[in-house]
């Protein structure tokens, strides 16, 4: 794995959580109070920050093939769950993620909430609703910068990139003062899915002791099948709904489900 | 008390297992599976590949099953 398939893997995957946190830091900002909300965004990155400052190295340490395969296995897991949301989504089986709809909804409860001041916090519910958005969210990026990290023996590219794509979110949410409901989420999280499913199948299997044919070039050929795969899902998903009954052929957003 | 911890553990859950455990138990015995085999002559790199393209399709079907017994019980 290249540096660069080390940097844009992590960097996709830290954007699309990263939008996410941005829209709770919005609306606790928004309908409450900024400072609070900065104070909470901060203390959950210094939280996360440490988590990788001391996990890194402890993961690190661990033997090559050990490691390959908890992170391969985990990696696996996770990859899974992100595409089977992303399938779904796409196939019309659960609502879109609307970041719209999400921010209406953390300013409708944040707007009715009680204000208590706590320290040097001016409004303690403002900064809880960002501490853990940020904390919750930011979990996924310490998860996918330590496995992908220490994977390649390069944990400091991988923060880098998750640093960037934070910046680069977090900036925008900043200028806009709204939700980034323009960016495709579901694509990204789609194709986030299949790097994470395709680089848990890689290191799973060779953490397990199988050898690969071509060695690191397999991966040349895992990815792309496994996005086929999920593509070709997304196309059976959509071709039995157009064949199910009127209740199944419904649009997604008029369905009551929740948003994840 | 307890409503924290249960709320912690569910947390974790979530995290790490999700939506279908049993995605997460195929997983775990797909690698075991492929450490028994390379113990042996036989090619193992085949086993984590094949069990992914059982798992997707058998994890994306039980969520539009899901789906549609939420749309045939919307208070449910």
């Amino acid at each position: 794995m290249t540096v660069w398939a080390l940097f844009v893997s992590v960097f996709l995957a830290s954007a699309v959580e990263a939008v996410e946190a941005t829209t709770i830091v919005l609306a606790a900002g928004t309908a409450r109070d900024w400072r609070s909300a900065l104070i909470g965004l901060a203390s959950a990155a210094a939280i996360l920050a440490v988590a990788v400052v001391a996990l890194g190295p402890a993961i690190g340490a661990l033997p090559l093939q050990s490691l390959r395969l908890f992170v391969g296995g985990f990696l696996l897991v996770f990859g899974l769950q992100w595409l089977r949301k992303a399938v779904l989504r796409a196939g019309g089986y659960k609502a879109l993620h609307n970041e719209d709809e999400i921010f209406r909804k953390q300013l409708a409860a944040a707007r009715v909430a009680s204000t208590r001041s706590v320290g040097v916090v001016p409004d303690w519910y403002a900064f809880t609703l960002s501490f853990k958005g940020v904390l919750l969210e930011g979990l996924e990026v310490v998860f996918i910068v330590l496995t992908f990290g220490s994977n390649e023996g390069n944990i400091p590219v991988a923060a880098l990139a998750a640093g960037a794509a934070i910046l680069m979110v977090a900036s925008i949410g900043a200028l806009l003062r709204a939700p980034l409901a323009r960016v495709p989420e579901n694509a990204m999280k789609f194709a986030v899915g299949t790097l994470l499913t395709s680089f848990g199948i890689f290191w799973g299997a060779e953490g397990a002791g199988a050898a690969w044919p071509g060695s690191d070039a397999a991966l040349l050929a895992i990815i792309p099948l496994t996005a086929l795969l999920a593509i070709g899902l997304v196309a059976a998903l959509r071709l039995a709904r157009r064949r199910s009954s009127p209740v199944a052929a419904r649009g997604p957003a008029e369905r009551s489900e929740s948003m994840r | 008390m307890t409503a924290k911890l249960r709320a912690f553990a569910a947390f974790w859950y979530d995290f790490l297992i999700g939506d279908d455990w049993r995605v997460a138990s195929g997983v775990v015995l797909a690698l075991a599976v492929t450490a028994a085999v390379s113990r042996t002559k036989v090619p193992s790199w085949w086993i984590v590949p094949v069990a992914v393209a059982v798992l997707l399709p058998a994890t994306v079907w039980s969520g539009t099953r899901a789906s549609r017994t939420r749309d045939a019980n919307p208070s449910s």
